[in-house]
């Protein structure tokens, strides 16, 4: 089973990352050419979720989690609603006019896709050693780092939360 | 046997457990239905349905048996569900006009996933090779990810069903869901922190300690401590939010928008959406027993220490180990039962709330609750480690006496409200009946 | 896992943060380009997340700055997960708010502050 393919070893984990990826990167596509605003976020919501898959594979299962809880869970229900609002209020709103400059914008992906990786990928190809440790991505440690080397961070952020909190009430007020 | 099963690809082994916790749900599931209506009717002073899969055999067959026939079988209406099950399946599936298709074929399936996907880290036994599915490090967190992912479902539900009531009650229903879902978080947060894992079988080893670390012939139950039986009330009333239930259930109310988000939803995906909630409150009943009930112990008593203090009645304490380890499956499901009727006992006893009501319960009440559990948790676990027990029950004690004194204070009625308070009030006074004569007119002997 | 190369990962995320370009540049519809930049934000997660655990580093396993870049990639995920919530809340708030007074939110049409 282990056949290599232009010198890649081809492992069950290499499959199920294909997999994987691959339905995240036909989700993040999905985003962008629906026109639909409704289906474009519900692309996006299968991309994070196969996302915090993602990063279970990578051992980080705290942060896969965080994914799952804060943009899955969150953040995009935050979308849908503001969605919905909307389509109550104009349903004619949320669907884009053709636009033949579009094939211009879909160039300029290519393009970049091209030159970064051209100049990044070709010195990293032989790159496959794990260099963290078995428990770097568990609660322990994580919430040992964030508590002591980066609690100024931390507390900067609940403050920055805070104001996002108090800033978006005073958004949707409709009278202050 | 163990070793056979031992030795599988870790991929069987885990289709296994999971067959071995679907199919028992499967199964509780029509259970649950025919237990709510039942009890629902004995408290509402009727009997519910018991008609259905009574059996009486022929008197006169050849083919029963002689001991059998004429024979009445009283099976208490627990076909009922099956009954229930049939008659969706049959019913005509309607799909309205100009929805969204694959948004309305997904939303049901949206709404069961996480009902189902919440019990993988859930133990309902000690067999660590059987249970829980999955025994990650993340195991609370887990539980609160995938009960916002319940969310989706219901607004799904309600964009895709083209109808703007629809729409509105799961617009309302979904913020019904996240309001509770963050003071859910919250009690999970005091227990984790009072425990110092977020592995749900951490949980269940926590809870086999001694009781607050003094009490050794009692098991640490966290529903016993003080911090713990708030965080469990908190806990089972969002719990009862989260799964849009009586009296949290203003969206899908019959005399409110209908039916809500599924309304336009017929047969066999309102059969779904059903079994979801169903399913939900199974399940949700099987964390709070995890958490805050000591998972699948029989009783708060820990026999070990019994064997050592009382090695006299040794064979005693011998038993009552055996029955602890080898049913504990059924007193996991005993607790989920039990929590199952004060699911349904709610439902009997309380008034719906209405949605403002609903709101400031949420987000007024018992996130605050919740957070200052939280401090009070922390108070704990320092004053025990400082002071020891009785530390921890002193430091407990002023700290509700604050918490308290700054809840009266801040929720001080401004002048002039009281009253308009009195005004608005309206005193039920117990009014003798009237008594009069009462004239017995015969019409027979009325002149005509 | 073993076995999965990082320059894997990095394709996704690569690949990812150029959609999110591409839909930013594309779209008029402001909720749309606030999803494309969420997803550049996630895919940005990811490549931190992958440089954290394959180290590409000369330094040898155990030191200290070797373990401090493998959390280092996962803070800044925290922080940037954070920081993409609190800008969500903010942003979706200002689109709520300019349909409230102009009944339209097309991108093309926020033009008053052109010079």
């Amino acid at each position: 089973m282990n056949q290599s393919l232009g010198g890649v070893t081809i492992t069950p984990n290499l499959l199920l990352f294909g997999a994987l990826g691959g339905a995240a990167a036909m989700a993040a596509v999905g985003v962008v050419a629906f026109n639909n605003a409704v289906r474009s976020a519900l692309c996006l919501v299968l991309n994070f979720f196969l996302l915090a898959i993602v990063y279970f594979t990578l051992n980080a299962e705290m942060m896969g989690i965080t994914q799952v809880v804060v943009y899955t869970g969150a953040i995009m229900v935050l979308f849908l609603f503001v969605i919905m609002l909307l389509n109550l209020g104009a349903p004619q709103l949320l669907r884009d006019r053709e636009d033949p400059k579009r094939w211009l914008g879909l160039l300029l992906g290519f393009a970049l896709f091209a030159i970064v990786a051209g100049q990044i990928f070709p010195s990293l190809l032989s790159h496959t050693n794990i260099g963290a440790v078995d428990g770097y991505g568990s609660p322990q440690a994580i919430g040992r780092t964030l508590f002591t080397q980066y609690v100024l961070p931390f507390e900067a952020v609940s403050i920055l939360l805070l104001i996002g909190i108090v800033g978006s009430i005073l958004l949707a007020k409709r009278r202050i | 046997m163990a070793d056979w099963f031992l030795n599988l690809h870790p991929a069987w082994q885990a289709l296994f457990r999971v067959l071995l916790f679907v199919l028992p749900v499967l199964i509780l599931v029509p259970g649950s239905i025919w237990w709510e209506r039942r009890l629902l009717s004995w408290m509402q002073d009727r009997i519910g349905p018991n008609r259905v899969g009574n059996i009486t055999w022929s008197r006169t067959s050849r083919f029963v048996p002689s001991f059998l026939r004429g024979k009445k079988w009283h099976l208490q209406g627990l076909l009922q569900p099956i009954a229930d099950g049939v008659k969706l399946f049959f019913k005509e599936d309607i799909t309205p006009a100009n929805v969204d298709r694959a948004i309305y074929f997904i939303a049901p399936a949206l709404a069961l996933f996480p009902a189902f996907t919440l019990g993988a880290t859930i133990p309902w036994g000690p067999f660590r090779s059987l249970t829980p599915i999955a025994d990650v490090n993340i195991g609370v967190l887990y539980i609160i990810a995938v009960s916002s992912l319940g969310v989706y479902g219901v607004v799904l539900s309600g964009y895709a069903s083209n109808n703007k009531y629809s729409l509105l009650g799961g617009l309302r229903s979904s913020a019904q869901l996240i309001s509770y879902e963050l003071a859910m978080s919250m009690a999970l947060a005091c227990m984790v922190l009072a425990t110092g894992s977020l592995k749900m079988t951490g949980m269940i080893e926590a809870q086999e300690q001694a009781l607050w670390g003094v009490v050794p012939f009692l098991q640490n139950w966290h529903i016993l401590t003080p911090y713990g039986l708030v965080a469990g009330i908190v806990f089972f009333i969002c719990m009862v939010a989260e799964t849009n239930r009586a009296p949290f259930d203003l969206p899908e109310a019959e005399n409110e928008l209908v039916a809500g988000y599924h309304t336009e939803y017929s047969s066999m995906k309102f059969a779904v959406f059903f079994m979801g909630e169903y399913a939900a409150m199974f399940v949700y009943g099987g964390i709070l027993a995890t958490v805050f009930l000591g998972g699948y112990h029989m009783l708060p008593i820990r026999w070990d220490y019994l064997h050592q203090s009382m090695p006299s009645l040794s064979y005693l304490w011998d038993r009552f180990e055996g029955l602890d380890y080898w049913f504990s499956p059924i007193w996991f499901l005993a607790k989920c039962v039990l929590i199952l009727t004060t699911y349904v006992w709610l439902r009997a006893t309380l008034p719906r709330l209405r949605y403002d009501q609903l709101m400031s319960l949420g987000w007024k009440s018992l996130l605050p609750l919740a957070t200052s559990n939280l401090i009070v948790v922390a108070l704990w676990i320092v004053a025990t480690r400082v002071y020891g027990p009785m530390g921890g029950w002193a430091a407990v004690a002023v700290a509700a006496v604050i918490l308290f004194l700054l809840y009266k204070a801040i929720n001080r009625l401004k002048p002039g409200e009281k009253e308009e308070l009195a005004s608005r009030t309206i005193e039920m006074v117990d009014v003798p009946p009237a008594r009069r004569e009462v004239e017995m007119v015969d019409p027979a002997t009325q002149a005509g | 896992m073993n076995g999965v190369p990082l320059v894997a990962y990095l394709a996704l995320g690569l690949f990812m943060f150029t959609t999110g370009v591409v839909g930013v540049v594309i779209r008029r519809n402001p909720i749309v380009i606030f999803m494309c930049i969420e997803l550049m934000l996630n895919a940005v997660n990811l490549t931190f997340l992958a440089f954290a655990r394959y180290q590409y580093t000369k330094l040898p396993v155990g030191d200290l700055q070797q373990q401090s870049s493998m959390m280092a990639g996962q803070m800044m995920v925290i922080f940037v997960m954070a920081v993409a919530a609190a800008e969500v809340a903010v942003g979706l708030g200002i689109i709520m708010a300019i349909f409230r007074l102009r009944q339209n939110i097309d991108i093309d049409e926020m033009n008053l502050l052109r010079g």
